[in-house]
């Protein structure tokens, strides 16, 4: 004889159990929780779902059931209204399921009940679009590109190295980037400095960068700093940063940001040019040998010209920067082996790239257990002037 | 005969050469040979006491030789000693 829609149901409530919202969240809340298993389609579960519940469409229920609940595990099964749940148990009581139930009045009387409730992240239709490139990697993916989006870098100079730097970042979707240069673009700078253009020549290089920032992807928010960092403001200008893009052209900043980012344990990723040689690596606090393990001491201001006296070529900023920016992304995705503990070398006249071994120094002023981190007067330390007397208040 | 790869900072001193052939079967040795070629080369790498400074790192091959045998560390002819200086180009600035 044929069975209505009606039929089922009642004979799947003479099965099954059903359990009221009320008592589904004191359970929840208690020490035996159940497991709940969600059987809504993909779009409703992304509109919101009970928090720790796990989400197997009802066509994929009975074959996936085995992967994430045993025979003998308490199961409830929820849907919008508790119709598909009720009917689903019922399979997975044939299956031998034999504490399954089903919520009663499923997702909307959990809502309505005012119970908690979570919306998962995930992309707009333009961002599915914009990063769909990076989507089809297995190692981003959208839940990789939903933490870029999440994620926030701090680039200190938006000059040779910041500048391709945070326009990759940029194109790459990272949710938020902080620009730290209190100089203005000039004409000499756009030989290497590609994020600025000849008309903004005379503004401030992170209002500028700014502008080229959003041009180019309004999904990220671009914070202006425009300071010239210091041991005063670095900890509140870095705190919120998930990683530091040091693109610094001077030891005392170089070295400022090292012990401020052991201070506040942030991956620091690492570069530095000159003429035809750029170095990178990425130093993670107490993870890997810091900035002082690889140089415990500056030079002398007379062995250490800078890009304004010693010249640079433009094209070698745009490989270390976008170097920086690659370890940067690994950093956030948490995938591949970054730079930490090696030095990479690379020699643009002769296209070489040579990785040297970067060790952490048991001894290290910075990281070494010893380490008695304090910031001091960076300027005159790296000016040689009284390098062996001990560190000033900071 | 080792190589020894000189970084920008001293390769005035040693006549704009990226690269040189240096004998000496030891760190020390080469160091002293390439000292007695190009004595200014000596003059920005070593203190007044005679000691390396403290910046400059040098490797032989991928390894620092400050984590081996220091000075006493040996180069073979076909290792490559290099000269590392830290460098604090960003080039924010156009000064």
């Amino acid at each position: 004889m044929a069975q209505t829609y009606q039929d089922l149901l009642a004979a799947a409530r003479s099965e099954v159990p059903e359990v009221q919202v009320v008592e589904l969240a004191e359970r929840l809340a208690g020490a035996a929780a159940p497991l709940v298993v969600d059987v809504r389609e993909q779009s409703e579960w992304d509109e919101g779902h009970v928090p720790g519940a796990v989400h197997v469409p009802r066509g994929y229920l009975e074959s996936r059931i085995a992967g994430i609940a045993s025979p003998d595990q308490a199961v409830v099964l929820m849907c919008a209204g508790g119709f598909r749940s009720l009917l689903a148990a019922r399979n997975l009581r044939e299956m031998g399921y034999e504490h399954v139930e089903s919520l009663a009045g499923g997702f909307t009387r959990w809502k309505q009940a005012g119970n908690e409730f979570v919306v998962p992240q995930t992309l707009t239709p333009d961002q599915r679009s914009r990063y769909s490139r990076h989507i089809l990697i297995p190692e981003v993916g959208e839940a990789g590109q939903l933490k870029l989006l999440g994620a926030k870098v701090l680039l200190i100079g938006a000059g040779g190295l910041g500048s391709p730097a945070a326009y990759y970042l940029a194109a790459a979707g990272v949710g938020t980037l902080g620009l730290v240069d209190d100089d203005v673009v000039e004409a000499s700078n756009l030989q290497r400095q590609i994020i600025h253009t000849t008309d903004r020549v005379g503004m401030l290089k992170a209002e500028s960068a700014k502008i080229a920032i959003e041009a180019l992807n309004p999904d990220v928010r671009v914070n202006v700093h425009a300071t010239r960092i210091d041991r005063d403001n670095v900890l509140d200008i870095i705190s919120g940063y998930d990683v530091i893009v040091d693109g610094a052209d001077n030891f005392p900043t170089r070295y400022l940001l090292a012990d401020a980012s052991l201070m506040t344990r942030t991956p620091l990723v690492h570069a530095s040019i000159l003429r035809f040689e750029g170095h990178a690596s990425v130093f993670l606090p107490y993870d890997g040998p810091c900035y002082r393990c690889l140089f415990p001491e500056p030079p002398p201001p007379d062995l250490a010209p800078s890009c304004g006296e010693a010249g640079v070529l433009g094209v070698l900023c745009g490989v270390m920067g976008n170097i920086q920016a690659n370890e940067a992304i690994k950093v956030i995705l948490g995938i591949g082996d970054t730079l930490s503990g090696r030095l990479l070398v690379y020699d643009a006249l002769g296209m070489s790239f040579t990785e040297l071994k970067v060790r952490r120094d048991p001894n290290c002023p910075g990281c070494g257990p010893d380490a008695h981190l304090e910031f001091r007067d960076y300027d005159a330390w790296c000016a040689g002037i009284d390098r062996h007397l001990e560190t000033v208040e900071g | 005969m080792s190589t020894v790869r000189v970084p920008p900072v001293l390769r005035a001193a040693v006549g704009g050469v990226r690269e040189l052939s240096v004998p000496g079967s030891t760190v020390a040795e080469v160091l002293d040979a390439l000292y007695a070629a190009h004595p200014e080369v000596q003059a920005q790498l070593v203190s007044e006491n005679g000691e390396l400074h403290r910046f400059v790192n040098i490797y032989v091959n991928d390894e620092d030789v400050r984590l081996q045998g220091w000075l006493a560390t040996p180069v073979g002819d076909s290792d490559t000693l290099l000269i590392l200086p830290a460098m604090a180009g960003g080039a924010t600035s156009s000064r």
